[in-house]
């Protein structure tokens, strides 16, 4: 970077304008496969463990797990297997989701509070009922929160990818650096950021529209 | 399986334990930069945490602080530090990576020491008052021990984020071992890359296990006691 450029060519964004956005919606889509097969994952996962406390601990376990993994280093582990392909990249990426979604899911339903449920069993609700009806979704308000979380994770994860060829935005960024030219790389960081804080606050939208009884807290 | 023999084949290679790209090497300069911004991170977090949540001013603050820290994605911090550092002349490298992990690790320190002087016994600090304790040694003597377990769960959590971050360094010409996940990837050598996401997973478990056993260790050994573990102190 030559210090006579500047931070931000405003001509590269007209230029380019089609090109971002086509790597935003590239960008969403990676986050929305990932978090989507994650939350499914994590849903039967947290289903069981309702029946089964038990298996609790060693799915946290192995979840925490890949948790710690980093991610470039889990990527590499899968490149011989799976090549530089959408594939890796949301194995990946899923991997990452189910710590926070299952803690999100157990939580929840471990949240309702035990007269209501002892109420609902009096009222004569079977195992299932009380969990679809009763349980689930009650549990709403913390599974969303779960689920926030795991987009905003996943939403910066994803600018990881780029490494291994997909990438949404983080193309822009890895270009930038590569090329040693910033305004790429800042478009690419900032549009990635913008994009988490507008996912969570669409998020935080449908939590408030599924619970309207928890709107006055 | 081939694979796996070439990475077998790789650990046991002797010239992947010597020289500058030797592991001994990478793993040193991948701690160096790591410690070094962990260290920067918790002189900045711990002590602002602690007064905050001393002095319960500032919750707003510190639990925020956590919320947009998890927002920012290390790439784009990254990003952002990169032309920065190169234009204040202190090059690729060491420097750009140091200043995208020090915002990195912040947030959780910060979040966890506020949270854990909040958490502590009301009542032990009043019956610390109530022997005559002055307020800087109610702070050292009765809320520090206390909380001390929950902050060091927070540096656990910013250390492990700052090593698995530290492999994106080498994006920037860094050290440390992601210069075999990135140098793999670009030369299409399986073997390098596997044998250093294996060495970089491995780093990360181990300093999670690591500090885990120190935040235990930290729990004060009176309340250890009272739990009902042996502790015969």
């Amino acid at each position: 970077m030559t210090p006579d450029e500047p931070l931000i060519r405003p001509e590269w964004l007209q230029t380019h304008a089609l090109d971002v956005l086509q790597r935003v919606l590239e960008h969403l889509e990676l986050t929305g496969i990932a978090v989507g097969v994650g939350f499914v994952i994590s849903f039967a996962l947290g289903l069981w463990i309702s029946r089964r406390p038990g298996a609790y601990a060693p799915i946290t376990w192995v979840t925490g797990i890949l948790y710690t993994i980093p991610s470039l280093a889990l990527f590499a582990l899968l490149i011989p297997f799976t090549g530089l392909s959408l594939l890796t990249a949301e194995i990946g990426l899923v991997s990452y989701t189910l710590l926070i979604l299952i803690r999100g899911i157990v939580g929840g339903i471990r949240s309702v509070p035990a007269e209501v449920r002892e109420a609902a069993i009096g009222m004569g609700y079977t195992g299932n009922q009380l969990l679809w009806q009763v349980e689930l979704p009650l549990a709403t308000v913390v599974i969303i929160s779960g689920v926030r979380v795991a987009t905003i994770t996943t939403i910066g994860l994803v600018t990881v990818t780029a490494l291994i060829g997909q990438g949404g935005l983080g193309f822009f960024i890895l270009d930038g650096i590569q090329r040693l030219f910033s305004t790429p790389l800042i478009v690419g960081a900032t549009l990635s950021v913008a994009l988490a804080v507008a996912a969570d606050g669409v998020l935080v939208l449908l939590q408030r529209w599924l619970t309207p009884w928890a709107r006055g807290e | 399986m081939n694979l796996i023999v070439a990475v077998v084949a790789w650990f046991l290679n002797p010239a992947n334990w010597q020289g500058p790209n030797g592991v001994p090497i990478r793993i040193g300069e991948h701690l160096l930069v790591s410690g070094f911004s962990l260290a920067v991170a918790a002189l900045i977090a711990l002590p602002a945490g602690v007064a905050l949540g001393h002095s319960g001013r500032g919750g707003f603050l510190a639990l925020n602080v956590a919320n947009v820290g998890r927002a920012l994605p290390s790439l784009a911090i990254l990003a952002f530090t990169f032309p920065i550092a190169l234009r204040a002349g202190l090059g690729f490298g060491f420097w750009p990576t140091v200043f995208a992990m020090v915002p990195l690790a912040i947030p959780p320190m910060l979040t966890n020491s506020y949270v854990a002087m909040r958490e502590v016994d009301p009542d032990a600090v009043e019956t610390a008052r109530g022997m005559g304790m002055q307020g800087r040694e109610v702070l050292r003597e009765v809320e520090l021990p206390l909380a001390l377990p929950l902050i060091i769960a927070g540096v656990r959590n910013a250390a492990v984020a700052v090593v698995a971050t530290a492999t994106l360094g080498a994006i920037v010409a860094g050290g440390g071992l992601g210069r075999y996940l990135v140098d793999g990837m670009a030369l299409q050598q399986y073997d390098r890359l596997l044998a250093g996401a294996l060495l970089v997973a491995l780093l990360s478990v181990v300093t999670e296990i690591g500090l885990s056993a120190i935040e235990r260790a930290a729990v004060s050994p009176g309340i250890r006691a009272g739990i009902g573990r042996a502790e015969s102190s």
